[in-house]
């Protein structure tokens, strides 16, 4: 603390450091194991560079050759050549109600969470015992939820949300996948939301107190309308970790590929039943897999890509906009 | 003004105020509780498979396929249930698989974000970081899917020789789904994870203790890499960690590269090592999913889960026990 105090006693931005004199430092004075470290830091840096632009540019050439219009808007059916197998229009359905489910459950929960964590925290001990809870969920492999989940969702008082053949609780339904979904994103939500609340600093909440306000008001008036960045940064995180994850679709939606409804409502009995999403169809279409369609594998992982792609411009966007809010 | 009506007005507020936070308190209590649930329900289903097992549950003794085969059979309502499951190959491969991975990752990203943060051109810092961020969030089935129809058939056609595969042949096919490829394919994986945090810890380091190095003439790496590297040390063992927890949990990517024979890759075996196939941990619960009817094999599955899940645990436990001795300064940093 204080050699930088003495050293820049008005520390400019990190981005302001002057670079020139560096420019005109060589290398050649340099003890040879600082300049092998130089020399592999480089090599290893233009090789990661490499690696990212094959496989990026490799999916993007395998997926334009591939995807098609008409895969977007045709159903997939069983077949065994290219022309008989269909489109990806049920997985991309399934995505996006996975998606929706998930997020409906874990932005709640999150951000209630966060606020809790940051703003409550007492008794202390259970605020720790929280956050490593919540460390603990990020830390915890997602097939293991997907167990879980099979576990609870064929109880049988939960048997309104999936299919019920005969007493027997088949347990695989959109419900059951988004709601484990969920806890993959919770973690995400929770620390992104934390994060914004806690760079607000404590004379913004001490103003909003001394004209009156509760804190809960405060939360709900001041505090969570300005870490609205953040919360759209863990929203879009949590979603690129729900539309990526493979294990909880493949065990707790169930093996069709189209969406297979159950009982006569219509949102509800999707809802209830069985389908795919991208992922599994990815995973069912592969060379490992039971359909055995490298092409149209490809083409949705090219759809995956680019709604991933968006989510983490849309990331970038807001989480600029995060730090960009100063308080002075 | 009456000290009465003041009370009054205010009591209701209080109140409120007390409400929502018990309510939140209660929402984050049902959280923990549904994680102990969870902990609770995954052991006591998968203490049948270790209480009739034993320590043997970990070791090694004939082939796992067959016994996973012999279970599930046994799950018919007419025959006393099997339980006897040796798990070490699986377990085997998954500590291969992510300690090959993590270590070389680690290399890696060690340099890599070194490189992004301080040696990097501008131009190329700039495109490097966002690139970073996408791979770290390009979903493991892609990855899976990329690996199975390049990696897969490049490694089984021209790595290996015919006179390889021949020597192996009456033990086990080699056939490009190896150790090799899922190692490769899991070091992409999880190596951008660990270089988005490692940089976050880098670019954190006071601007000033790299300044103070350069000022008393120690070249620009010596000083990044005793200063800047070793302040940043907790964020490398908090990247660590969560690429571990990634690797250990991966179960769709590596049951679609590494193979799907329960087998146990001999490293006496020479080079050939790398070639063979296996099968770890959680790929052998995604592969065995459909068989959850049979209850031995249910409770064998959830006894594989546990290990997972202690794995898990124990993994941030001694991430959190390694970060605090380093804290300190850290901290300092921060606020200096």
């Amino acid at each position: 603390m204080s050699t930088a105090s003495v050293l820049a006693p008005k520390p400019p931005p990190p981005a302001a450091t002057p670079r020139k004199p560096r420019r005109r430092e060589t290398t050649s004075t340099w003890r040879l194991t600082d300049r092998i470290g130089l020399a592999f830091a480089w090599l290893l840096g233009l090789l990661f560079c490499a690696i990212a632009a094959s496989i990026v540019i490799y999916l993007l050439i395998q997926g334009l050759r591939y995807v098609r219009p008409s895969l977007l808007v045709t159903h997939p059916t069983v077949g065994y050549t290219e022309n008989q197998t269909g489109g990806f229009l049920d997985p991309m359905i399934g995505t996006l109600l996975v998606a929706l489910i998930a997020m409906a459950i874990a932005m709640p929960v999150g951000i209630a969470t966060a606020v809790w964590l940051s703003e409550y925290g007492r008794p202390s001990a259970l605020a720790r015992v929280a956050e490593s809870t919540v460390e603990m969920l990020a830390g915890t492999p997602s097939i293991v939820l997907a167990l879980f989940g099979t576990l609870i969702f064929e109880a049988p008082a939960l048997g309104f949300l999936s299919q019920t053949t005969g007493g027997v609780v088949y347990g695989r339904s959109f419900f059951a996948a988004g709601a484990l979904l969920s806890l993959i994103a919770l973690p995400l939500v929770v620390a992104t939301v934390r994060e914004g609340l806690q760079s607000i600093p404590g004379h913004v909440r001490e103003a909003s107190y001394a004209v009156g306000k509760t804190k809960i008001a405060t939360t709900r008036r001041v505090l969570l309308p300005a870490v609205r960045p953040s919360v759209i940064t863990g929203a879009m995180l949590g979603v690129g970790r729900v539309i990526g994850d493979t294990a909880i679709i493949v065990v707790l939606l169930g093996s069709t590929l189209n969406l297979e409804g159950v009982g006569s409502v219509p949102l509800l009995g999707t809802l209830r039943g069985t389908g795919s999403t991208l992922t599994s169809y990815i995973f069912y279409n592969a060379p490992t897999g039971d359909g055995n369609q490298p092409d149209k594998a490809y083409a949705a992982a090219f759809v995956l890509l680019m709604l991933v792609l968006v989510l983490n411009v849309v990331v970038d966007v807001f989480a600029r906009r995060a730090k960009k809010l100063r308080w002075g | 003004m009456d000290e009465t009506e003041i009370a009054d007005a205010a009591e209701p507020r209080v109140d409120q105020d007390r409400r929502a936070e018990l309510l939140l308190g209660a929402l984050v209590c049902t959280l923990v509780l549904v994680l102990l649930a969870m902990l609770a329900f995954v052991l006591h289903e998968a203490w049948p498979s270790f209480s009739h097992n034993g320590l043997g549950w970990f070791g090694t003794g004939g082939s796992v396929d067959d016994q996973i085969q012999s279970i599930f059979t046994s799950g018919d309502l007419h025959t006393t249930p099997q339980w006897l499951f040796h798990a070490w190959p699986l377990l085997w491969s998954t500590i291969l698989t992510t300690f090959g991975a993590v270590l070389i990752a680690f290399v890696c990203a060690l340099f890599i974000s070194v490189f992004v943060v301080e040696f990097a051109p501008d131009p190329l810092r700039r495109v490097l970081e966002p690139v970073v961020r996408l791979l770290a969030s390009v979903p493991s089935v892609i990855y899976g899917l990329v690996a199975v129809l390049v990696l897969v058939p490049l490694i089984g056609n021209h790595l290996i020789t015919q006179h390889e595969k021949a020597s192996v042949t009456p033990v086990i096919s080699l056939t490009g789904y190896s150790l090799l490829a899922a190692v490769l394919v899991l070091t992409v994986m999880i190596a951008p994870i660990m270089i988005a945090i490692f940089c976050e810890g880098l670019r954190s380091v006071p601007r000033g203790w790299i300044e103070g190095s350069l000022a008393l003439g120690v070249n620009r790496w010596r000083t990044f890499w005793k200063v800047a590297v070793r302040t940043a040390r907790p964020a490398m063992v908090a990247g660590t960690v969560l690429a571990v927890a990634r690797a250990l949990g991966e179960s769709v990517m590596l049951s679609m590269v590494s193979g799907t024979v329960g087998f146990s890759p001999n490293p006496a075996d020479g080079l050939i090592f790398l070639f063979e196939p296996s099968r770890g941990l959680a790929a052998t619960i995604l592969q065995n999913t459909d068989e959850l009817s049979s209850p031995p094999m249910k409770h064998t599955l959830y006894a594989i889960a546990a290990v997972l899940l202690f794995s898990a645990m124990m993994l941030s436990l001694i991430g959190w026990a390694a970060k605090q001795p380093m804290k300190r300064y850290f901290y300092a940093g921060a606020n200096g």
